[in-house]
């Protein structure tokens, strides 16, 4: 493993990657802030970007980017009360509140100490359990890896849906299906393509993530242009006060920081659970650990309720590269961008990434703590700065995204059908999203599709077209019981809702 | 009867299912696949047959949580002037040029979003498109294929 770190350290900290880690912090800070642009869309803006770069220099730039953007986003939820990105929403709670006392620039440092902390101890949580779970997947065979599948994209289901269990899975059905469109891998007879030879090829990655996350979140952005409940407010942003923190203030993050941190990365490991849920259970969590005169604090800007979920949702987003990393699986809608930037650079992650490309699997380790460092010298002094980029009117700011997205296809194929096909699926994407369909659910699926079909077909092969495939082994099964009863879970919450 | 728009949005969808699954059965496979465990039909079957299982659920069971949406906060009008202006951008990009189109789609998109003041929106659309070029053909190396910049000799 220490050989493995000295790798990862050479590549990570190589000048070109040091200015990738600070040039990802950097724009993933400033794309996270703006309200309705989080992380997926950050990372997807950056993928045409990384085509010209080694696939660490690239990988390492999109973490940078990943990190920014949810430091970013816990930026507008502290000064604006809108959360960039939902893994902050919680951060809004008693930051907001502490920004209305005058107390932004700390408010503002708080949420920058916990999500390094908190970036900090799961980054050593992953350096342990990612090579450890690498040997233990080595294991898994395809019916294994199937059941995995099926239950990373129920969890991402039943976390992503807002109650809307079955809304969640058409999605996962619509990502399945679009991933199907195109040559078949083995026989390379031609599917869905209606004689088109634009889609021949399939749909590319990047289209779908331009189109359902940076395309899309720009037009709901104009579309709810006018409703006053979502109307950007406007605050003052030069007056965010000191972001010195004391030293009572510090012994409260350092009793917060370790339980959260722990939380965090648990809950990041998880399939389909990641930021959001950590930060809300941290939050949970906390409120229940300090005394009554603290808990009284919840609400109304306290430092336990702000360092809670800054650091859970930092060593969430550290979690999730776990099952990414080791099984090739990704547990989240992010995480399933970096997959497909992963396989747009001729890279399959999983076990074997470990053997295969150790310099590709410890770099990124690595260049996630050098993320945090410098989110924390580059950022913090930066903020009263890059607090103004809230201010940027959306006259500029929805252009800019169209075009980055249209850019983005257009350098990969240099062809209008793609941005045509793009435009389409958008402006389907913002009506599904106005009527609470998930997005993440069909991005995680359609990265998966190709991987899930495979694993089918060699599992069916194996056991001659019976379903026994499904429960000849213990892992399967394990898996597939812990699937339905999720499944289950979310059919009894809906009863007793009704009840 | 009122359908809500999300049973709405479902119907579409289980249409959808029914039409995948239709072309998923007539998926042309080879003669020897025909009947193996597993051929270039088998996974999207099971897709068309989950896409209309789904959305027949959702059709038929009442809905326990209705997302409303109040129309008369969404701006239409914004928004199809911007996919018009994208889909003409979309039109003409291969036949003017990047550098062109891009800088005029930006511009056209500042103005149908009511911005007026005219030095800023030159500047963030025209020198902004050049610098953007210059930084991925310059200096990442990066290919922008731009066949008017070629002809008049300003890109390689």
């Amino acid at each position: 493993m220490i050989e493995g770190i000295l790798i990862g350290l050479s590549t990570a900290l190589s000048l070109t990657n040091i200015l990738m880690v600070m040039v990802g912090c950097f724009a993933g800070t400033i794309i996270g802030m703006l309200p309705g642009l989080g992380p997926m869309t950050a990372i997807a803006l950056m993928i045409p970007i990384t085509y010209g770069f080694d696939p660490s220099t690239g990988l390492i730039l999109m973490a940078g980017v990943y990190y920014g953007a949810v430091f970013g986003g816990s930026t507008s939820s502290i000064l604006l009360n809108a959360p960039g990105i939902p893994g902050t929403v919680a951060t809004a709670f008693d930051g907001y509140p502490m920004a209305q006392q005058g107390k932004a620039g700390k408010a503002l440092a708080i949420a920058a100490y916990s999500s390094f902390a908190g970036g900090t101890i799961s980054a050593v949580f992953l350096l342990v359990a990612a090579p450890s779970l690498s040997k233990v997947s080595l294991a898994f065979r395809s019916p294994d890896y199937f059941a995995l599948m099926i239950l990373g994209l129920t969890a991402i289901s039943a976390f992503s849906s807002k109650g809307q269990f079955l809304k969640a899975m058409m999605m996962v059905v619509l990502g399945l299906m679009l991933a199907t469109v195109g040559q078949d891998s083995l026989s390379d007879i031609t599917r869905f393509t209606f004689n088109n030879m634009n889609l021949t090829d399939g749909i590319s990655f990047v289209l779908i993530v331009m189109a359902t996350f940076a395309m899309s979140e720009a037009l709901t952005i104009i579309f709810r242009g006018k409703d006053p409940n979502r109307a950007a407010k406007q605050i003052s942003l030069t007056e965010l006060g000191s972001i010195k923190v004391n030293k009572e203030e510090t012994i409260k993050m350092a009793k917060t920081i370790p339980r959260s941190s722990i939380l965090g990365f648990l809950i990041g490991v998880l399939p389909g659970a990641g930021a959001t849920i950590a930060s809300f259970l941290a939050y949970g969590m906390e409120r229940n650990y300090v005394n009554e005169e603290e808990k009284q604090k919840f609400g109304k800007g306290s430092v336990h309720g702000l360092s809670a979920p800054e650091t859970a949702n930092n060593a969430a987003c550290s979690g999730s590269f776990v099952p990414l990393l080791t099984l090739g699986i990704p547990g989240s809608g992010t995480t399933a961008v970096m997959l497909g930037a992963l396989l747009g650079f001729g890279i399959q992650p999983g076990p074997r990434l470990y053997q295969t490309n150790p310099e590709i699997f410890w770099s990124v380790i690595m260049s996630m703590y050098i993320g945090m460092v410098v989110l924390l010298i580059l950022n913090l002094p930066l903020i009263p700065y890059i607090a103004r980029i809230l201010a940027v009117p959306r006259n500029y700011l929805i252009p800019l995204i169209l075009f980055f997205s249209v850019t983005g296809i257009y350098l990969m194929s240099f062809n209008n059908f793609d941005i045509f096909l793009m435009i389409g699926i958008a402006v389907i994407a913002t009506f599904l999203r106005l009527y609470d369909f998930p997005m993440p659910p069909l991005i995680l699926a359609f990265v998966l599709g190709g991987l899930m079909e495979e694993t089918l077909r060699r599992s069916l092969l194996i056991s001659d077209g019976s379903p026994n495939f499904l429960w000849d082994r213990p892992i399967t099964l394990i898996i597939l019981l812990i699937t339905i009863t999720i499944v289950g879970w979310q059919i009894f919450s809906t009863f007793r809702k009704k009840n | 009867m009122r359908i809500s728009p999300t049973k709405f949005i479902s119907l579409l969808f289980l249409v959808l299912s029914v039409f995948y699954l239709y072309t998923a059965y007539n998926i042309q496979v080879f003669a020897f696949d025909e009947n193996a465990p597993f051929n270039a039909r088998t996974f999207p079957i099971y897709l068309g047959w989950a896409g209309i299982i789904l959305s027949s659920l959702k059709i038929i069971l009442p809905e326990k949580i209705t997302t409303e949406v109040n129309h008369k906060h969404l701006d239409y009008k914004s928004i199809i002037y911007l996919i018009i202006i994208s889909l003409i951008y979309a039109a003409v990009i291969l036949k003017i040029g990047y550098f062109i189109s891009t800088s005029l789609f930006l511009f056209a998109s500042y103005y149908f979003l009511g911005e007026r003041r005219w030095g800023l929106m030159f500047v963030l659309s025209f020198p902004f498109v050049a610098a953007f070029m210059y930084l991925l053909h310059g200096l990442l190396n990066i290919y922008l294929r731009d066949p008017f910049l070629k002809y008049i000799g300003v890109m390689g």
